[in-house]
């Protein structure tokens, strides 16, 4: 049968039979349509990419105040536009570690205190220019300088200096740092002629694609890069991403085949979405998880014992079917789940009103504890505030909830108000996240942790190159954060994308962001 | 100086003097927006430095009276400033946007505007019998329905399952005619459907209300078709306020159709200046504001002007 199979899926790649005549006849085989499609596209992926054609992407997140300066990306548009033009020296790969891209390989001095990157040479930026190591140092520069607007400055911070020897390119730290390559996988950091200084939103870079269309907010367009380096990118001879906020239209466009695929498909939906005949939803699991945070430095929540009745008083597992609709799963209240490298899980606490109750009658608090919430902390928030003034209520504890607007919500709310619904989008490795949000000094300690133990941790893992030392600091400081910590993390929400089955060659990713990490449309091709 | 004419002035004065006030407003209106444009454009993970060194770069730590009067200024001579969140100069980027939307209202207005007045026309003829009361039922259920769940409903009926139609209304220089006006399709259909009944209704309460007057009994009396009695002595004697509520509904066709440009992802106006206030991109929001005002005010004035013309008294003065 298996045979026969195969003799069927050849003649579908090479265009003698249709897709819909394929499924009929492996149903005749005995076989359900999941695993006749499954079939499908894994002898599709066999028979390797097919060059041409267009792939149309309908994409959530841009509005047309957008720049195509890559340190101003901050949506899902202005990234996956940037990655068509644009590289960085490295970059995460979807299936854990690294992926070289401008920098061909790189390593460490023994102290982790010196990194040396060997920097791709031949390569062309789309003006005709040749990429050079001084391009290199002069975008990080631009990161990084005094008065930069970059969204990456907090990870450059820790550089002291920078220089290039030959095609390579030298950073010294200030104090050692084992995951500098990680940190460089950056989204803002790509590579610019003369690191974008003369025109940071030139949209010129050494990518698999030139832009030819730029209308922020509505359609961007990129052909194919003919002089690109690496072949194992970019299939098609053009790209075209159209913005389409709104959830319903999104999915309606990829349903009547007007986009090949779309991310961002609502958690309320994606089970109709996926029953749809010729669509597939996919989904990433990573880093990115949803947060009701409380500062250990203001009353009521410097009180340990309150802290963790309200631990106790969430019911992680109702979230996760309630507000993802089962697509993610449990948080243990640390920021770290299995999508890291160096991840050891830790004893999952769950839902006790008993426990909740001993902690709250232990902490001699008897008031009514204020959580703010809004829309645009995370999708559901508001419900699942509720979910949780209610969980609580059973174990004695009162929450009121207070909307707030989505307006300012980032700039008024979070950050300064002590109890909050936020969401985190985590970072590559352990060691950024806990840098970014879990050290005493961070800007964004949106918890006010401050534990001299945990910051002693973090700054001696930096430095130790040993995996199995490095594995156990951050399980301790996992610990810290779970029993200590003003971070409640119900859940760690999946990244959901739908694929129509006009394209092929999908590969699922462990980590990363949504649409293979905004690589998917360079990674697919056209079907036959 | 005739008295129409000499109206028609005192009109455009006034509407000039109402534009500089809305300035005002709107200018008030943005100062007072919680939130900060800095913040906006870096978004949650922007660091206390990116921010002022931001801050600092968009000049929006001038007082407020300063920068109004440089606003003020730089609209009189055309230039609405460049946008805070991706420089690019607003006035270029409204042209094409601009057009987009009228684009899209004129073909919506071609359609609904002579579609409502024959509607309207249809049932007066018929008073009160079933075409009368079918116009009238269907065009206050589409009326009644929120525009956006039209929308979806005619997107998925159309777009997904039929198939006729496209169900994101983009369009872009290089797309032919036909291409663009098969793109719009969705969006013009839902907008006719909102705005029909409102034009329908008038229309026809207006003619009804001149065939109570004694001029039509003596035209029914000298044996005058039921048409031509309405076409030709009641419908231009109702041209007033029919003209009124067309222009009240050409006028949410441009500025009102934010919903509808969101659903079928259509790149006008409305689009544009909600993507820019969620980002507190002032000078844009202000640019938009004003010429929405400049063209709401336009329509109502043209109303007031068609309904002073259109009054004999006024054009033929002893």
């Amino acid at each position: 049968m298996n045979q026969h199979l195969r003799y069927l899926s050849s003649r579908v790649l090479a265009g003698a039979m249709s897709r819909r005549e394929f499924m009929g006849r492996a149903a005749a085989l005995g076989l359900t349509a999941a695993t006749a499609s499954t079939f499908l596209s894994s002898a599709a992926r066999a028979a390797g990419p097919r060059k041409g054609g267009t792939i149309k992407v309908g994409i959530q997140g841009g509005g047309s105040s957008d720049s195509l300066d890559p340190a101003l990306a901050a949506n899902a548009t202005a990234t996956s536009v940037s990655r068509l033009w644009g590289e960085p020296l490295v970059e995460l790969d979807p299936q854990g570690g690294l992926w070289p891209r401008l920098a061909e390989s790189f390593e460490a001095s023994a102290d982790a205190r010196v990194w040396t990157f060997k920097i791709r040479s031949g390569v062309n930026f789309s003006n005709g220019k040749t990429m050079t190591p001084e391009d290199v140092l002069a975008t990080m520069e631009r990161h990084s300088g005094e008065d930069t607007k970059s969204g990456a400055l907090g990870i450059m911070r820790g550089i002291k200096a920078m220089s290039v020897d030959g095609q390579n390119f030298i950073v010294e730290l200030e104090s050692p740092n084992a995951d500098l390559p990680y940190l460089l996988t950056d989204y803002h950091l790509l590579i610019q002629p003369n690191g974008g200084k003369d025109d940071p939103a030139a949209g010129i870079g050494t990518g698999p694609y030139v832009l030819k269309t730029v209308e922020p907010g509505v359609r961007f367009v990129g052909e194919k890069n003919p002089d690109y380096w690496d072949d194992s990118l970019g299939h098609a001879d053009t790209i075209e991403f159209i913005v389409i906020n709104d959830d319903t239209a999104r999915v309606a466009a990829v349903q009547s085949g007007q986009v090949d695929m779309i991310n961002r498909v609502p958690p309320r939906t994606a089970g109709l979405v996926d029953r749809a005949p010729n669509i597939n939803v996919r989904t990433t699991a990573g880093p990115g998880h949803y947060v009701f945070i409380m500062h250990c430095d203001t009353a009521p929540f410097d009180n340990m014992d309150l802290r963790m009745a309200l631990k106790y008083g969430i019911n992680r597992q109702e979230m996760v079917e309630k507000i993802l609709f089962g697509y993610g799963s449990v948080g243990n209240d640390t920021p770290i789940n299995s999508s890291y490298p160096l991840y050891t899980e830790l004893e999952q606490r769950s839902y006790d009103p008993d426990k909740a109750k001993f902690h709250l009658e232990k902490s001699g608090f008897d008031g009514t504890v204020l959580l703010r919430t809004s829309d645009n902390s995370f999708p559901g928030a508001p419900d699942a505030a509720a979910l949780f003034q209610q969980s609580c209520g059973a174990a004695g504890i009162n929450v009121e909830i207070k909307r707030e607007p989505n307006d300012g919500y980032w700039s008024e709310v979070w950050n300064k108000k002590p109890f909050v619904t936020s969401y985190w989008g985590g970072r590559p490795t352990q060691d950024s996240m806990f840098s970014t949000a879990y050290l005493s000094t961070a800007d964004w300690n949106d918890t006010r942790f401050k534990n001299e133990q945990f910051d002693q941790l973090l700054y001696a893992a930096r430095a130790e190159l040993d995996e199995a030392k490095r594995k156990q600091m951050y399980a301790d400081m996992s610990l810290l954060v779970h029993n200590e910590g003003g971070l409640i993390c119900p859940m760690f929400n999946q990244f959901i994308d739908a694929v129509g089955e006009g394209v092929e060659g999908w590969v699922d990713a462990k980590t990363g962001f949504e649409l293979n990490n905004f690589y998917a449309p360079m990674k697919m091709w056209v079907a036959a | 100086m005739g008295p129409a004419l000499r109206l028609v002035a005192q009109r455009l004065a006034l509407g000039l003097l109402l534009l500089l006030m809305v300035s005002v407003v709107i200018f008030a209106g943005t100062m007072i927006l919680p939130g900060d444009v800095a913040q906006s454009i870096l978004g949650q993970s922007a660091t206390p430095e990116a921010l002022a060194n931001l801050r600092e770069e968009l000049g929006v730590n001038d007082p407020a009276l300063t920068r109004y009067f440089e606003w003020l200024f730089g609209v009189f001579r055309g230039d609405l400033g460049t946008a805070l969140t991706n420089n690019q100069d607003i006035l270029t980027s409204i042209v094409g946007r601009m057009q987009n939307t009228l684009f899209l209202a004129f073909w919506a207005a071609l359609i609904s505007v002579p579609l409502a007045i024959f509607l309207g026309l249809l049932a007066v003829r018929y008073r009160n019998r079933w075409p009368d009361k079918l116009i009238s039922a269907v065009t206050l259920t589409s009326i009644s329905i929120p525009e956006f769940l039209i929308g979806y409903v005619l997107m998925y009926f159309i777009g997904v399952q039929l198939g006729w139609a496209p169900t994101v209304a983009t369009v872009y220089d290089g797309m032919s005619l036909g291409e663009k006006l098969h793109a719009i399709a969705l969006p013009v259909a839902v907008l006719t459907l909102v705005v029909l009944a409102h034009m329908m209704r008038m229309t026809r309460a207006a003619i009804l209300n001149v065939m109570q007057s004694a001029y039509v009994e003596t035209a029914e009396l000298k044996g005058l078709t039921m048409f031509k009695i309405i076409w030709r002595h009641a419908f231009p004697n109702s041209i007033a306020p029919i003209v009124n509520v067309v222009m009240l509904n050409l006028a949410y066709l441009v500025v009102g159709v934010v919903v509808i440009e969101v659903v079928f992802t259509y790149p006008g106006m409305g689009q544009y200046l909600v993507d820019h206030v969620a980002k507190r991109d002032i000078p844009v929001v202000q640019a938009c504001g004003l010429i929405f005002a400049a063209v709401y005010i336009g329509l109502n004035m043209v109303a007031d002007i068609v309904s002073i013309l259109s009054n004999p008294r006024l054009r033929h003065p002893k």
